[in-house]
């Protein structure tokens, strides 16, 4: 359904996107999973014809994101990580404007998002301005999907977002993926890819690397060990300075480390923290962001 | 010392009430995460902490001033940093520092030698001269918040500092605040993050417009019965009713 092949965009020095080749299959929800400046954005407004490639190519639906702009404009609904819609027009005549502009009505095409439109319904009349960031949120999506697209674009659509609100998103997403829809969702929250159908790691403009969620987390290179203790605030210090230590990064009340895996490395760990009361040192499956920080 | 306290704090818009009657209090050197789902009244009560909008009824000081009759002081004694990147891209990261302690009333000779200690601390000497807006991201959150301590506020305030910085500066950012609270910089901090509130001292979790709960993520865990703070946040979020 989508289709790049090293594609690139520079702006000035700076690769914003470089080189990256994507194929994403029909009805796939497929995340980019990165931090800012990662390009995502950059990336999106490839796709979504709003940019031209600097080296590359890439297809939507088989048709080229330079030669057929056009055509390939009326077949996805983008939702930008900016809230854009028009603030003085209320929830309904959002609705109807984005219906118009691809010749259509609200009517035709509502059953496709009736189960997030009927939580929005009692707010039809209040301009979209004055809607929670949540409601808003979900307004977007509505206006993203009125013309029936074949594939959603969705920018961050989650950043900045309580982890209950997000939580419910992700559920909007899957019923609207089981209706046959193809999603391209990125976000920088890492705890969110396992959500995805397959998901790209994307950091500093360079693609990192591609596959589902259970795959990405069983390739991870090496041990993985979850250490916690009474004081943590010396704790990820003393691990750091730990010879046999490659990384160490907090993770919430324990650190996750990962060791050279010598003969006995982990009681010699044991003997150099014996002074932590309540030393816990296990090891641990990797999450999706332990796996990110061991490839950027 | 308490460097926040604060008693049935409110905040009414209309008939909307956006903060219920809030009271806590904040030590000196204290990590407090103030956390709440979108809409549950956290910008309105840090907007009145940091003297930028006046309480409906209640009580409040921060360092030591009223948040109903001494606004501008506590604006002098206090740091902000939002994740909104707030540092002038065009000025050098000296113009800006300097810029900014001028702002606070700092001595030319105090800027110049604090600023030493920053970019010292930071590692970025060579790039003292550099306009801020070439810089990496990380680099710039973590400017961002140097900037925000600069003038040796009693409390820093923290909204969302770490959204959508990449997980290793994320954590390094992390390492920066442990040093400000270290030297005793109170800070006040808001995240989405829920791996970072098992980093604060305390913290509060705001619902409706009210501070549901106040304790250490260690003893809130133990109280919601839940295994991290993601299944204490989760609880309390499920109670709202404001949409």
């Amino acid at each position: 359904m989508i289709s790049a092949i090293n594609i690139s965009k520079n702006y000035g020095g700076v690769r914003a996107v470089d080189s990256w080749s994507v194929e994403v299959k029909r009805g796939e929800l497929y995340g980019l999973i990165g931090p800012d400046g990662a390009g995502k954005t950059t990336f999106f407004r490839l796709l979504t014809t709003m940019l031209l490639p600097d080296g590359g190519s890439a297809t939507v639906a088989g048709m080229d994101i330079v030669k057929d702009f056009k055509k390939i404009r009326r077949i996805f609904g983008y939702m930008p990580g900016k809230f854009s819609l028009y603030e003085d027009l209320t929830v309904e005549e959002n609705l109807r404007f984005f219906a118009a502009l691809f010749e259509t009505t609200i009517e035709q095409n509502i059953h496709l998002v009736e189960e997030i439109y009927s939580q929005l319904r009692r707010f039809a009349d209040r301009p979209a301005g004055k809607l929670s960031g949540g409601m808003k949120q979900k307004l977007a999506l509505c206006c993203a999907m009125i013309h029936s697209p074949e594939v959603l674009f969705l920018d961050e659509p989650t950043t900045g977002v309580d982890v209950v609100s997000r939580r419910e998103f992700w559920e909007m997403l899957k019923t609207l993926k089981s209706k046959g829809l193809t999603i391209m969702v990125s976000t920088p929250y890492m705890d969110e890819a396992q959500m995805c159908d397959r998901i790209a790691l994307v950091s500093g403009g360079r693609f990192l690397g591609v596959d589902t969620p259970e795959n990405t987390v069983k390739n991870f290179d090496g041990k993985l060990f979850s250490v916690s203790a009474d004081s943590m605030k010396t704790l990820t210090a003393d691990l750091k300075a730990f010879p046999d230590t490659i990384t160490a990064f907090s993770f919430g009340d324990s650190v996750h480390l990962r060791i050279r895996d010598n003969d006995g490395s982990i009681d010699h760990l044991r003997q150099y923290l014996s002074n932590y009361k309540n030393l816990v040192i296990s090891e641990i499956q990797p999450a999706i962001e332990d796996c990110f920080m061991a490839k950027i | 010392m308490k460097v926040i306290t604060a008693h049935n704090l409110t905040k009414r818009f209309g008939s909307f009430t956006a903060v219920d009657g809030i009271s806590f209090e904040v030590e000196k050197g204290e990590i407090f995460g103030f956390l709440g789902a979108n809409g549950a009244g956290k910008t309105t009560a840090m907007r009145m902490f940091c003297g930028l909008s006046r309480p409906t009824s209640g009580e409040a000081t921060v360092a030591g001033f009223d948040v109903f009759t001494q606004q501008e002081q506590i604006k002098r004694h206090i740091g902000y940093m939002s994740q909104k990147f707030s540092l002038y891209e065009d000025l050098t990261v000296k113009e800006n520092f300097t810029l900014f302690g001028g702002i606070y009333g700092m001595k030319p000779s105090q800027i110049r030698e604090n600023f030493g200690l920053t970019v010292g601390r930071l590692g970025i000497e060579k790039y003292a001269d550099t306009l801020v807006g070439g810089l990496p991201l990380g680099w710039k959150q973590k400017l961002a918040f140097s900037l925000s301590v600069f003038h040796s506020p009693e409390i820093v305030f923290l909204d969302e500092p770490t959204g959508g910085v990449d997980p290793v500066a994320r954590r390094q950012f992390w390492e920066m605040i442990y040093d400000a609270a270290d030297k005793g910089i109170t800070v006040f901090v808001t995240t989405h993050y829920m791996d970072e509130a098992e980093y604060c001292d305390r913290v509060s979790i705001m619902v409706d417009g009210r501070v549901e709960a106040l304790d250490s993520p260690r003893n809130l865990k133990q109280k919601f019965n839940a295994d991290d703070m993601y299944g204490v946040f989760l609880y309390l979020a499920r109670t709202a009713k404001r949409s």
